[in-house]
């Protein structure tokens, strides 16, 4: 807090898009570049860094919310909750370390916890916004409860910076829980995804359940009471802080085996009750069932090598196994080495698909894309190796013409020359 | 204070009548002055005015039928649930339809796997919890009107009520809006999945008044119930100190589900009104309620009472049973008709203010209050920083309605000048027009109107009302008060 902010910043940004429209040229807005793989590309003629932009304009505990500048890095942030027992409720992936919390806003992206407690775009308070007519606006507040006016800050967030440069932000954070365990048990998917669902009927303090590999696991925070009386609710086995700390680290910033690799990552957003075999050959399961990956081979042929993936160990694995060891060298060792038989970081790391694999024979974005609007969601080409064709209609689901126009109308209405990440969203 | 939505010419064009004739039966098409009268006014009866007709639909169908009609004819259309908006959001228009959705009351859909209802938009809020309970599901937001209020006006005016803290406004919980456009076109925002594809349309469709689209259909998400919910009442002599114990619960890492203060008039109303044995000598009551897995709420129940004692609480009573417990908050969810008791009229006004800033606000209240010469009784969501001073006065008194009006104007610049909001859960209506220009500069409301372009080019949904014109700003006088630059220099802010 102490920080000295850099009073010129905000201007340098202004007046960087005021040019921009005066010559005509079209921007690629960036912070940190950690989720510069995520939307379509954008064809731009210069590039608007917002990471000079930083600092904490305003953060007072028990009010439940801090105002950051746009650029302010998300785990400087994170640090400073943490020194007041509090966090994001929404335990936001970074996919690096340079990640900022305009990125993370503009993203909109929710880690493990955000069936269990709230969204980025729930948590969004308040946001000020340069739209492209290099007009700075404040719209919300940093108070809990606002609705004078149209809810401009929550339109903002996972808008892809297709609206306006985001400049500060105020974000309701929560307390964070006095503890926490994990608990493992080997499941099949549908019964993992039917022990989700009831589960998720109880009012019980989970803040993450995932299944992988076999796998299913559950994440409860609270005081000492809660976790055990949760335990005895829920079964399994439970993991070793630190090793379940680094799983779910690893689930959020993708660093498992699914992640990583020369294929097509599908991020599936469905019902969370949606069967297993409505979206046949999910690799991983996040949010009760709401949210589910798959990896497949767009317009590449079949990873003959597939098996050789199951245990090689990638950076991420190395280095999420290199911080069990540190805490808890003995546990974390014959876990890894009893992996076949219990869930662990290790045996997840490779996530092995269990049979019918979409991605088996390729798989076309219309099918992924069928399979989850018939469920009742949609599918997102997540990331794709630089090698793997984009569909032709973008990365994102198509919207219906209606929807088009509304999203056509709104980018005129706040960016009418078009100069803020054409195409990212949609073209 | 103008009485009127934001200023446009009329331009009554009785033809629609002949035409709704067409499209509904004789019985969902009111025009007599007997028939119009029940729809002059929402629940902000302050501002009165009888629409052209109104249009009762029972299916989707026509409601695209009325807003094909009233897009060819130009004729603008204000939606109506229950009435029961407490900003004059619903307020008709003397040349314009009114839309009502009464008639949508049907829960389409409860799926319990999914814990997700599909509902009408007519349908109640306290109706939803009701058909879904046995479930072991609820429908979290519970605005006080929730035994009348309708699921379609709390999207529009994102309602909350006395649990948001904890669960969050509408937008925090609906998944999923089918409406119908200006043009009569059928759309969906949102999914039943927990995100959907491109901008964020459901957030801004919810709180936005009636002004983008008619509300056909919600899906809303259902919680399960709380294994347990415990109540604490703890009395104080001073607001300030109440006020820095709910600082001291927070600060503590506990989220109750709610957390409610009230002053002395307003515990003093209720007391006379429900008898629900409040300590009437106490300057403020703290009710604070946990809940959810029971080994924690035993846990916090034991942390708030020692937090309410090391605060300054005089007395803290916990609740011996849900009896005791729903006692705790029968005065408090009475509070509005308990002062409607006490004085022939009165204004509930509707800022938030970080909570921090309580004391202080509650003090300059009480000067204003002084200066005006009308009572002011506070009710307080105090979890979540939204304050309901409750302004008493007599309508018969000439003169005693402009200056109600003229001290919540005052009150709410007070809230924005320390960094809140003019309306924190009742919406902008036509109540709060002035002082959006207060918290909203040109450029800003200029967005927002090109917002409401995107959506309405010929500006046909609920015109006038949420979002002042900037001529209407300009002669209110206040475009230089933006953002609190030191209307109350007295006073503590960020």
């Amino acid at each position: 807090m102490a920080e000295q902010l850099d009073a010129n910043t905000e201007q340098a940004i202004v007046e960087q898009v005021t040019a921009s429209r005066s010559a005509g040229t079209a921007l690629t807005i960036h912070g940190g570049k950690t989720k510069a793989f995520y939307g379509n590309p954008v064809s731009a003629d210069a590039e608007l860094d917002c990471s000079i932009h930083r600092g904490v304009m305003a953060y007072e505990p028990t009010e439940l919310a801090i105002t950051v500048r746009a650029g302010t890095p998300l785990a400087e942030v994170e640090a400073l909750l943490a020194e007041q027992g509090q966090e994001f409720p929404f335990e936001p992936p970074h996919f690096g370390d340079q990640a900022t919390i305009g990125g993370m806003v503009a993203a909109g992206l929710s880690g493990p916890r955000r069936p269990y407690a709230a969204s980025v775009r729930d948590a969004v308070l308040g946001v000020r916004v340069l739209n492209g007519k290099g007009e700075v606006m404040d719209f919300g507040g940093r108070v809990m409860k606002n609705v004078a006016g149209y809810d401009l800050s929550r339109l903002m967030v996972g808008s892809l910076g297709v609206l306006g440069v985001l400049l500060e932000v105020s974000i309701k954070v929560m307390p964070r829980p006095l503890g926490r365990i994990t608990l493992v048990q080997e499941q099949d998917q549908p019964s993992a995804l039917a022990l989700m669902q009831r589960w998720a009927g109880q009012a019980l303090p989970i803040t993450g359940t995932a299944w992988l590999n076999g796998w299913l696991y559950v994440r409860v925070a609270g005081s000492e009471e809660a976790l055990s009386e949760t335990q005895r609710i829920l079964g399994g086995t439970p993991m070793a802080n630190q090793e379940a700390d680094a799983f779910w680290t690893a689930i959020r910033e993708q660093q498992l085996d699914c992640f990583v690799g020369e294929r097509a990552l599908w991020r599936v957003s469905v019902p969370p009750a949606t069967a297993a075999d409505a979206i046949p050959g999910a690799d991983l399961i996040e949010w009760g069932g709401a949210l589910r990956w798959l990896r497949s081979e767009v317009g590449t042929a079949v990873d003959a090598d597939h098996a050789s993936t199951v245990g090689a160990i990638s950076d991420a694995g190395a280095r999420i196994g290199s911080e069990s060891e540190s805490e808890s060298e003995s546990e974390s060792e014959s876990e890894a080495g009893a992996g076949a038989g219990r869930g662990t970081v290790s045996s997840a790391r490779a996530c092995v698909a269990t049979g019918g694999d979409v991605g088996a024979d390729g798989v076309s974005a219309e099918a992924v894309r069928a399979l989850a609007a018939a469920a009742g969601g949609h599918a997102t080409l997540f990331r794709a190796a630089a090698s793997i064709p984009l569909p032709s209609d973008g990365v994102f689901a198509p919207l219906s013409p209606v929807a088009l126009r509304l999203h056509q109308n709104l980018k005129q209405a706040f960016d009418p020359d078009g100069l803020f990440n054409p195409g990212r969203l949609y073209q | 204070m103008s009485r009127i939505p934001d200023e446009r010419p009329l331009n009554p064009k009785p033809e629609v009548i002949t035409e709704l004739r067409r499209l509904l039966p004789a019985a969902s098409v009111l025009a007599t002055e007997a028939e119009l009268a029940p729809y002059e006014c929402d629940g902000l009866s302050a501002f009165q005015q009888r629409p052209l007709v109104v249009a009762l639909p029972e299916t989707v169908e026509q409601v695209q039928q009325i807003m094909r009609l009233c897009h060819r004819l130009e004729v603008p259309v204000v939606a109506r649930g229950a009435g029961t908006g407490l900003s004059g959001g619903a307020l008709p228009l003397a040349d314009g339809v009114l839309l009502s959705l009464a008639k949508f009351n049907r829960i389409i859909d409860i799926d319990p796997a999914n814990r997700s209802a599909k509902v009408q938009p007519g349908v109640r809020n306290l109706a939803i919890s009701e058909a879904v309970a046995s479930h072991g599901l609820y429908y979290a937001p519970d605005p006080s009107s929730q035994i009348a209020c309708s699921i379609g006006g709390n999207v529009a005016e994102n309602s909350g009520g006395v649990h948001c803290l904890k669960y969050g406004l509408t937008v925090h919980n609906i998944l999923k809006l089918k409406l119908v456009s200006v043009e009569g076109e059928l759309f969906e925002v949102g999914s039943e999945a927990l995100d959907s594809p491109g901008l964020d349309l459901l957030a801004l469709m919810t709180g936005s008044e009636g002004m983008l689209g008619i509300i056909v259909e919600v899906t809303v998400k259902l919680l399960p119930k709380p294994e347990r919910a415990q109540a604490l009442l703890a009395s104080f002599d001073s607001v300030e100190r109440a006020g820095a114990a709910v600082a001291e619960i927070i600060g503590a890492g506990i989220i109750p589900a709610g957390l409610e203060m009230m002053d002395n008039p307003a515990i003093r109303a209720a007391e006379a009104f429900v008898h629900a044995d409040y300590p009437v000598d106490a300057a403020a009551i703290l009710i604070c309620e946990l809940d959810g897995f029971n080994a924690e709420v035993s846990v916090d129940v034991m942390r708030v009472r020692k937090l309410l004692l090391d605060a300054g609480a005089t007395d803290v009573r916990t609740a011996a049973d849900d009896a005791e417990r729903l006692r705790f908050w029968k005065g408090r969810k009475a509070a509005f008709p308990a002062v409607g008791r006490i004085s022939p009229d009165y204004y509930c006004m509707d800022g938030t203010i970080p909570r921090r800033q309580l004391g202080p606000v509650l003090n300059r209240i009480a000067e204003l209050s002084a200066e005006s010469g009308l009572a002011v009784a506070n009710v307080f969501h105090a979890g979540d920083g939204n304050l309901h001073p409750l302004i008493l006065y007599d309508a018969n008194n000439p003169g005693e309605l402009e200056k109600a009006e003229e001290l919540g104007g005052a009150i709410l610049e007070l809230c924005v000048a320390v960094g809140g909001t003019v309306t924190g859960e009742h919406g902008v209506g036509v109540e709060k027009l002035n002082q959006m220009c207060v918290q909203f500069n040109s450029a800003e409301l200029t967005q927002m109107h090109a917002v409401k372009a995107a959506f309405d080019p010929k500006g046909l949904l609920n015109p006038g009302k949420a979002v002042p014109t900037l001529h209407r700003c300009a002669e209110f006088g206040a475009m230089h008060v933006h953002h609190g630059e030191l209307k109350f220099p007295e006073l503590p802010r960020f």
